[in-house]
């Protein structure tokens, strides 16, 4: 009769910790209250005493193993006298390369599950944690890459960064076949300096998490989600962002569209307000030009130009065209091109230097009615204007209530370069632009 | 006796009991099902007797050069039967090594032979006991590891008869040394019973169909070895066919070769069959499951699954190279496999080795091989007659040769041929299994005075760097 001895919880929030050393080796007579393992996470230390007695019939999980879930079976005690033989087949007597490389725990999933896919099999062995194979990678600066010298070489001749692959060799160790399926630039080293490339966290199962297998369907990532994910990931993980809101009367841009709109309609050009928020965007960055930045390890970048990045919605994601040098450009040149680019990135069809760069990010959904929200920052640039639906509100003017046609815009800045002033000031020579709209043709 | 398992093994050659003590260090209750003797081919009657029996003419060759030594030695001479009863007594001594091992690790022997049954999660295993009976096993996983065999040409008498013609089997326990003898087949075993015979003095001549000897090496290690072994006094038929067998009643066999252009007749006492391998395959039923069969072969994925649910196949009878680790290491991988584990070790490089006097060893492609798939290629060479050990030893035959991908530096292929260099292959397959490139061979420290500095010097030699030419 054998019984498993559990990862316990050092606190009632505890959900992983460190199996730090092992006092107990196989087959040691263990009793009540003996000290068998120490336990650490990342706030205490503390050591586990057996509750009942036997002898350690196997060490399941070995000493230095990270990440071993509250619950788990660490060790195995049995009963009697002599320790029968292990009656279920776990990787015991494995070392940390086995248990760490049960299959399905590589899986970003972080599945648990190890049974064997063979039609008809049982599953023989079942996970002994859910920590994924020892990463390959280093985290920060000065850790060790584990990678053959083969591997270092063909990185090396393909310009790759060990650090951002995943190794498939023991222990995680970066073999030729993993850099030979790497795409130079899929893992490029990055910026000098720059911030650590980062991969996607490691998120639980939703199995997990509760949400049982089944119970949903499954969309594959496609490129742009993956993009996605990981580049707003970074941004507002990475970024010290902060938002700046206000409050901006559209009655007399509203007026001055329907007159301009008359104006273009011989040409078959019809302004949106969106477009009227681009030009005052773009001029309000000429104006203020420390907003219109991006921040570099060597340096602020200051553009030259307003390259203004509309955000699109597309099918399965989203994708943001850049009218290049705004602040040169007529509201019908902005209305024709604005056009012209959201109808290709509906349809796929945008060339990457339409989509790639830009200094300046606006994402609108006033159509939806939504009143304000912050957007998250797309790097590298410096802020990013959401814009909110344009609603009759009651406003109070030379203290009078009224009524009037209110959008409330919020800027998203990046705090290494648009500080809270700065952010600030652009929103006021935004705000006059809009306004009173015929301060646009100055 | 319970008779379900985790695992049944059928076959307890190098790959079966290999894989079988694996299972048993996963927790798998596994069994393991023999019909001859605990070991198989490899530790009966391959690998280790040869081995036995070649040391023997290893040492009695030895005797006549020891003059060069220093050492005088008055009328040497062997006891045959002796020889033979060496040979056997370590094959003994292997064969209850393995059934200590099968006892260690909890492993049920059944003696017996197994046929397959249709059955599920795996097929059921039938066997017919040694002792009489029959008895049923099931278990989750089966794993084929049945071996292989001689290949025989009956068509033109290439059959062995256990007196004139034999195989390895009869060649490795006659009861008298023969005076002449004919090896068909020029490959490991073929060479490596030529050389024992030679070394005891018999009349041997090996024919062989392709152009050159020991033709799955790299074409310098066979014109090399083809050259060492002439200077022992074997004769070597290349490019011819055997066209005729037959046993005359005055005893002895006449074997008719044709060549390209003309045909030889060739007699001697007693004739060798080495002409490949074929595939275990027959009478266990795997037709009757579905199994693939591919020229006597099981036909697997990359872990062994034949395909039916719960059936494997490894070592010999899953293909080629027929080698003993080979069949052992997919063993492993097998099962780790099926445990759910990760073995990661799945394109090692396998080393071959040919233990005649000189010994050849070989891991990864040959040059030739290197262009055909079009790589671009470094080679080295060191010759062991300029290596210090070597000239001490006076063992200055052979050589080492390295190739590495010109593009990547990665060690692509070695191969050796001299004294003692089947234990040296190791390092090269080390290096491979490590992905290492020249630079990791190059700074590697060799110890001084060994063989082994010509492996160093052929990764020097491969960069323009050799140091002792």
């Amino acid at each position: 009769m054998s019984t498993e001895i559990l990862m316990p919880a050092l606190s009632p929030t505890m959900e992983e910790g460190t199996l730090a050393k092992w006092y107990v080796k196989k087959g040691d007579v263990v009793k009540s209250g003996d000290v068998i393992a120490e336990i650490e996470t990342d706030k205490a230390t503390m050591e586990v005493e057996a509750v009942d007695e036997g002898t350690i019939e196997d060490i399941l999980v070995p000493e230095g193993t990270e990440n071993v879930k509250v619950n788990s079976p660490i060790a195995r005690l049995s009963e009697g006298e002599t320790a029968a033989p292990s009656p279920s087949p776990l990787a015991g007597e494995g070392g940390p390369a086995e248990q760490g490389r049960m299959r399905g725990l590589s899986e970003p999933s972080g599945k648990p599950v190890a049974a064997s896919a063979e039609a008809g099999a049982q599953p023989l062995i079942r996970p002994v944690s859910d920590r994924p194979p020892p990463p390959a990678r280093g985290e920060g600066q000065g850790t060790r890459v584990f990678a053959s010298p083969l591997a270092r070489r063909i990185a090396a001749q393909k310009n790759l960064d060990l650090s951002a692959l995943k190794g498939s060799g023991p222990h995680g160790r970066i073999i030729k076949r993993d850099v030979e399926g790497a795409a130079p630039g899929a893992a490029k080293a990055p910026a000098t300096g720059g911030a650590a490339a980062s991969a996607p966290r490691q998120v639980q199962s939703l199995a997990q998490m509760g949400v049982p297998d089944g119970s949903y369907d499954l969309v594959p990532l496609d490129g742009m989600r993956k993009t996605v994910a990981r580049r707003l990931t970074d941004s507002f993980r990475d970024v010290p962002h902060f938002p700046l809101t206000i409050d901006l009367e559209i009655d007399a841009l509203l007026a001055g569209r329907v007159k301009i709109n008359a104006m273009l309609e011989s040409q078959g050009v019809k302004v949106s307000v969106n477009d009227l928020v681009i030009k005052a965007a773009a001029i309000a960055l000429k104006q203020v030009p420390e907003a219109n930045a991006s921040y570099s390890p060597e340096g602020i970048a200051l553009h030259h130009h307003a390259d203004i990045a509309m955000a699109v919605a597309i099918d399965g994601g989203l994708i943001t065209p850049i009218i290049r040098a705004a602040e040169t450009k007529g509201l019908a040149q902005i209305a024709t091109e604005a056009k012209d680019l959201a109808a290709r990135a509906r349809t796929r069809k945008l060339k990457p230097e339409e989509f790639q760069g830009g200094t300046f990010s606006i994402s609108n959904l006033g159509m939806f009615g939504i009143k304000a929200f912050a957007s998250i920052l797309n790097e590298p640039q410096g802020a990013i204007l959401s814009v909110g639906a344009g609603e009759p509100r009651p406003v109070v003017k030379n203290g009078q209530l009224a009524i009037a046609t209110v959008m409330t815009v919020t800027l998203t800045c990046d705090h290494r370069v648009v500080d809270g002033a700065i952010g600030a000031r652009w929103l006021q020579a935004f705000k006059i632009l809009i306004e009173d709209p015929i301060t646009m043709i100055v | 006796m319970a008779d379900t398992f985790d695992l049944i093994v059928i076959g307890s050659g190098p790959g079966g009991y290999v894989t079988a003590i694996r299972a048993s260090q996963l927790g798998l209750k596994t069994a393991i099902i023999e019909k001859e003797a605990l070991g198989g081919v490899c530790l009966n009657w391959g690998c280790i007797p040869t081995k036995a029996l070649l040391k023997t003419g290893e040492a009695y060759e030895q005797l006549s050069h020891l003059a060069d030594y220093g050492i005088k030695v008055e009328k040497a001479s062997f006891d045959f039967p002796g020889i033979i009863k060496r040979s056997r007594k370590v094959a003994a001594q292997l064969n209850s090594g393995v059934a200590f091992l099968m006892k260690k690790h909890k492993i049920e022997v059944v003696e017996g032979t197994a046929r397959l049954e249709k059955g599920s999660p795996a097929p059921k295993v039938v066997v017919a006991l040694k002792a009489g009976g029959a008895r049923t096993l099931t278990a989750k996983h089966v794993i084929l590891a049945t071996g292989a065999r001689a290949r025989t040409i009956p068509a033109v008498g290439l059959e062995p008869d256990g007196d004139r013609i034999w195989t390895y089997r009869e060649a490795m326990a006659p009861k008298s040394a023969p005076k002449s003898l004919i090896v068909i087949g020029s490959g490991a075993i073929g060479i490596e019973f030529a050389s024992f015979y030679r070394a005891l003095g018999a009349d041997v001549t090996v024919i062989e169909t392709l152009p050159r000897i020991l033709p799955v090496e790299d074409e310098e290690v066979s014109a090399t070895a083809r050259k060492a072994f002439e200077k022992r006094g074997i004769k070597f038929r290349v490019g011819a066919q055997v066209e005729k067998v037959e046993k005359p009643k005055s005893g002895g066999v006449r074997i008719t070769a044709s060549g390209a252009q003309t045909s030889e007749v060739l007699e001697a006492e007693v004739a060798i069959v080495a002409v490949g391998i074929v595939g275990n395959v027959e009478d266990m039923g795997l037709e009757s499951l579905g199994v693939k069969i591919d020229r006597t072969h099981v036909v697997t994925d990359n872990h062994g699954a034949t395909g039916v649910p719960g059936l494997y196949a490894i070592g010999d009878v899953a293909g080629p190279p027929w080698l003993a680790h080979k069949a052992s290491h997919e063993g492993v991988h097998c099962i780790e496999h099926i445990a759910g584990l990760v073995p990661s070790n799945l394109n090692a490089p396998i080393p071959g080795c040919t233990y005649s006097t000189p010994q050849i060893a070989s891991v990864g492609i040959t040059e030739a091989a290197a262009k055909e798939k079009g790589i671009a290629v470094k080679v080295g060479r060191f010759p062991f007659r300029v290596n210090g050990k070597a000239i001490a030893s006076g063992e200055t035959e052979g050589f080492v040769k390295t190739i590495f991908d010109e593009k990547t530096g990665a060690l692509i292929g070695a191969h050796l041929i001299g004294g003692e260099v089947t234990e040296m292959i190791q390092g090269f397959a080390l290096a491979m299994t490590l992905e290492a490139t020249e630079a990791e061979l190059i700074a590697t420290v060799f110890p001084h005075p060994t063989m082994s500095e010509a492996m160093h010097e052929a990764s020097l030699d491969a960069y323009g760097r050799v140091l002792h030419i």
